[in-house]
């Protein structure tokens, strides 16, 4: 039950006033005649997935020791900086 | 054989699959490990390219290694590999520092969806004008296909904007909850940032149900729900693709 915050019918015929309104301004007339364009991949989605970079050397081991591992992010995230740090890489304290 | 090929493939530790002919086998299978491993890796970047930017590619590398072994694709089809990337990363320790990092993934993971969705023509927004004002409370509507929405409690569509290229990277002053939606109504993806209330609706319209509904929904959660404007926006998005025929005038 919703009864406490039960819509009466004039206000939702209200809201679809309004937002026809809204709809009928000119403000938001646009095209939506749009053409589909084929054979248009998401980059990297139709290419063989081993593409450059790949090597032929025999890394075979990697260097990966469960919880020993040590990795450090340093893309964005030490330029993307936000009033609480957050985007730091030290995580947030307190 | 092949099975016991294939786990060979994921895991150094594991001894050479039997059978192999060629001489230096242990050289030649070690190329093969690192090529399936770093082909998996870049499959998982061109699905996930602001999560890439945002740790670093030798970071991302290095994450995917671990993740390729946990989580190999569960099938031949790599646009559907990572599924199970954002939680990874949620626990993943070393990301710990980045908190909004999986629902990036979310968000990129949603993108994926969305983007390899049906096709479906939208309803013309004019059409609103067809639905009788005395059956709206009772109106269901079909959402189009693609339609994906995410709530994160990170500015996240903000934080993907500004690592894929949409937006300059800076410093994010508003670091607050953002509710998204994601949609390809015309053949061309959309990332909104919804208002307040409007992921609430959009959840109970897309699980089926009525406007009323959705709309007392959303207004439970936020107060100050807009729903001319959601209603508008809904139309004018091109995310509804039927309403039930009987309320139509």
């Amino acid at each position: 039950m919703l009864t406490k915050t039960h819509l009466t019918a004039a206000m939702l015929a209200g809201s679809l006033a309004t937002a026809l309104a809204i709809v009928a301004s000119p403000a938001v007339a646009q095209d939506t005649a749009k053409e589909k364009c084929y054979g248009v991949s998401m980059a990297g989605k139709n290419d063989c997935a081993a593409g450059p970079g790949t090597t032929c050397a025999g890394t075979s081991k990697v260097d990966y020791q469960g919880n020993a591992f040590k990795l450090v992010a340093k893309g964005t995230c030490t330029t993307m900086k936000t009033p609480k740090g957050m985007g730091s890489l030290t995580p947030m304290k307190g | 054989m092949q099975t016991e090929f294939a786990a060979a493939l994921l895991d150094a530790d594991r001894r050479l699959p039997a059978g192999l002919l060629a001489s230096d086998t242990a050289e030649r299978f070690a190329v093969y490990r690192n090529n399936v491993v770093h082909g998996l890796s870049r499959a998982l970047a061109a699905g996930f390219p602001a999560v890439e930017s945002i740790v670093g590619a030798e970071f991302f590398a290095a994450m995917a290694a671990i993740y390729v072994r946990i989580s190999p694709p569960p099938s031949p089809v790599l646009l559907e590999y990572g599924t199970t990337l954002p939680d990874f990363l949620a626990r993943f320790e070393p990301a710990a520092g980045l908190p909004y990092l999986a629902d990036v993934a979310r968000l990129e993971l949603a993108y994926t969806r969305a983007y390899h969705a049906a096709d479906a023509p939208p309803l013309p927004a004019d059409r609103l004008g067809s639905i009788a004002p005395a059956r709206i409370s009772t109106l269901r509507v079909t959402l189009h296909p693609s339609l994906q929405i995410l709530r994160s409690a990170f500015p996240v569509a903000t934080i993907w904007a500004m690592n894929t290229g949409r937006m300059l990277l800076g410093e994010i002053a508003d670091w607050s909850a953002q509710d998204m939606l994601v949609l390809r109504p015309h053949y061309e993806m959309t990332v909104i940032t919804l208002a307040s209330g409007e992921a609430a609706f959009l959840l109970q319209l897309q699980a089926g149900a009525t406007l009323g509904d959705a709309a007392a929904m959303a207004m439970q959660e936020t107060g100050s729900f807009d729903l001319a404007g959601a209603l508008a926006a809904l139309f004018l998005r091109g995310a509804i693709v039927a309403v039930n025929d009987q309320d139509l005038s």
